[in-house]
């Protein structure tokens, strides 16, 4: 059984909701990536959103496009990230998966890059720039061969048919954002709710995760009534405050997660 | 010009439509059929500031709110093209990240769109982005080599030139220019890119040379990247052309050899902007002055027929043109 799939077994049985973070590779300084990751499974992050940087952040919002703008500056490439995660599963026990976009997974060629990613001990990509139609046809058997989760999104306006669809070529777990927005925006929880419910009720084939404008406890319980669990992003990012020591970030880290937990 | 370079040169006009270039062609067609679709607010980017003239135009016309996205640099350097947006009662929001110019402008337009998908249409101003747009946009500026054919009947009894010539930006005044022609085998295609301060100074704009396929705004074509896929920051005096890729139809011209890719430099572009001036008494876009330039780069055997698409006319420059006018005096 895969990684993901074991952790969303132990915590529908421990009738758990599974907190998923979101950080960037190579932020707040090139080599806290591994730091910053521990942190966040010591402070109780169940599943590990890990971004890699590109120039052109389509569907990220402003926090998430700093942190990626500085973390390439520091020098973050793939390359790199793979060198320094070449023996993470050594530390880091919770599942992980690779947020990213297109072009820099195709010059890396994708199907190294997914070789890669499975020899190290990542369990899944969540590429939003991929089309389903392209996935299906190029992609998907490459991610099978490898045994990588790959995560597709879906949004308030999307049809209930292409819910399915996207559930179907999903594994691992279904992304639904809060709002059709990108990263970091808020919108009324009342519509929110109305659509979390409308998800639930297709009893879909994966677990269902709730991101995009989760800040706090508040937010984190309010969605999580009707799916599996959640991601947090620009919030956690915004709390790191770019602090590139060590001890801070344990800090910053265990202080923001106890404010969720 | 004809006498010029002793061939027969047609210049498209494309300078004289409304608002100035051909940007209205596809601005007319999009926001006609977003108003089809019920949406209500329109969002747009530009470079040059043309197709965001021409977007807020036809929303000025069908009652329609319009923002427009514009990379900080773009506004400073296309201020007549931002105060004639401001009076049609745009709303022109400045780009902040990356070089201040297209892309980025590009950036924010599409992120506009994720965060407001039931209510508005993005009007996208080139033949790029994801599907259907560059086929889409594309259509709506065939208009232009459409015109071409029967126009070249009328004044010489052929519709068929021997060479079309066009500045490539994003490239939709070239494809539209392009459109009619695509299965017209005697018929050379050639696209002009912009070289900037010249291809290898680290200041260019000239995608099919310094570019590698790969995937920007949602299609797969030819990008200015690093090696590992970060997209490079281009520079180009004309805001139009200011991009680091091109649409997917000028990726497959290029790599089937269909047509044929030149590029001109800042000065080049000044230089043939000046010479049309005096000698035609026509003052074109910065943009479309890269397909003039281009035409000195070709050996065109006698006979030819060439026609140039002067995708728009120069009032927005004039503040370049004045810095540089000492120079070609
Ligand atoms: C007059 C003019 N020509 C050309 C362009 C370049 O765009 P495209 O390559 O899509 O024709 C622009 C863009 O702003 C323009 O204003």
């Amino acid at each position: 059984m895969s990684r993901i799939a074991a952790l969303f077994n132990k915590s529908k049985s421990a009738q758990k909701k599974v907190l998923n973070v979101y950080c960037t590779a190579g932020y707040p300084a090139l080599d806290s990536t591994l730091e910053v990751m521990g942190a966040l499974q010591r402070n109780g992050a169940d599943l590990i959103e890990l971004g890699m940087p590109y120039s052109d952040p389509l569907a990220d919002g402003e926090v998430i496009q700093q942190s990626g703008g500085i973390a390439l500056e520091n020098g973050m490439t793939i390359a790199r990230l793979f060198d320094q995660l070449k023996d993470f599963r050594k530390v880091i026990e919770v599942p992980v998966v690779l947020m990213g976009y297109m072009n820099p997974v195709i010059q890396y060629g994708f199907e190294n890059f997914c070789q890669k990613a499975a020899e190290i001990g990542i369990d899944g990509l969540i590429l939003p720039d991929l089309p389903p139609l392209e996935f299906e046809v190029q992609y998907s058997s490459i991610l099978k061969k490898h045994h990588l989760d790959f995560i597709f999104l879906v949004t308030p306006e999307t049809t209930e048919a292409r819910v399915r669809m996207l559930d179907k070529l999903s594994s691992g777990f279904l992304y639904a954002v809060s709002s059709s927005s990108t990263t970091g925006h808020e919108k009324d929880f009342s519509l929110v709710e109305k659509y979390l419910c409308r998800l639930q009720g297709y009893q879909l084939n994966n677990p269902i995760l709730v991101g995009f404008g989760i800040k706090d406890k508040a937010s984190f319980d309010q969605t999580t009534r009707y799916t599996d669990g959640a991601i947090i992003g620009s919030a956690y990012i915004k709390a790191l405050d770019g602090q590139k020591d060590k001890t801070a970030i344990e800090a910053a880290t265990k202080a923001f997660l106890k404010t969720v937990l | 010009m004809s006498q010029q370079i002793g061939r027969q040169i047609y210049l498209k006009r494309e300078d004289l439509n409304h608002t100035g270039a051909h940007k209205i062609n596809n601005a007319i067609g999009q926001v006609l059929l977003a108003e089809r679709l019920g949406k209500k607010r329109i969002i747009a980017e530009t470079g040059a500031g043309q197709h965001g003239v021409a977007t807020a135009t036809v929303c000025a016309l069908k009652g329609l709110e319009c923002i427009v996205y514009m990379g900080e640099v773009d506004i400073q350097r296309q201020a007549p093209n931002v105060a004639r947006m401001k009076m049609l009662g745009a709303k022109v929001i400045p780009a902040k990240s990356g070089s201040k110019t297209l892309k980025d402008a590009t950036n924010e337009a599409i992120r506009d769109w994720i965060n407001n998908p039931s209510d508005t249409h993005y009007v996208i101003g080139s033949v790029v982005g994801p599907h259907p747009y560059p086929d889409m946009v594309a259509r709506f500026q065939s208009i232009i080599s459409e015109e071409i054919r029967w126009q070249l009947k009328e004044k010489t009894g052929n519709e068929l030139p021997t060479h079309v010539i066009a500045c490539v930006g994003g490239g939709s005044n070239a494809a539209g220019a392009f459109y009619h022609f695509l299965n017209e085998p005697t018929v050379e295609l050639i696209a002009v890119e912009a070289a900037g301060l010249g291809i290898h100074s680290g200041h260019s704009a000239a995608t099919t040379t310094l570019g590698t396929p790969g995937v920007l705004h949602g299609s797969k074509s030819i990008v200015m990247q690093t090696p590992d896929g970060q997209v490079v920051e281009p520079h180009s005096i004309s805001a139009g052309l200011d991009y680091p890729g091109i649409g997917p139809l000028h990726a497959h011209l290029f790599a089937s050899g269909r047509g044929r890719f030149l590029s001109a430099t800042d000065q080049e572009a000044l230089k043939a902007a000046f010479n049309l001036t005096r000698l035609e008494g026509i003052i074109p876009a910065l943009e479309s002055a890269h397909a003039l330039a281009g035409l000195e780069q070709v050996a065109f055997p006698e006979n030819s027929k060439i026609v140039v698409c002067l995708s728009g006319r120069g009032d927005k420059d004039m503040d370049t043109y004045m810095k540089h006018m000492t120079e070609f005096d």
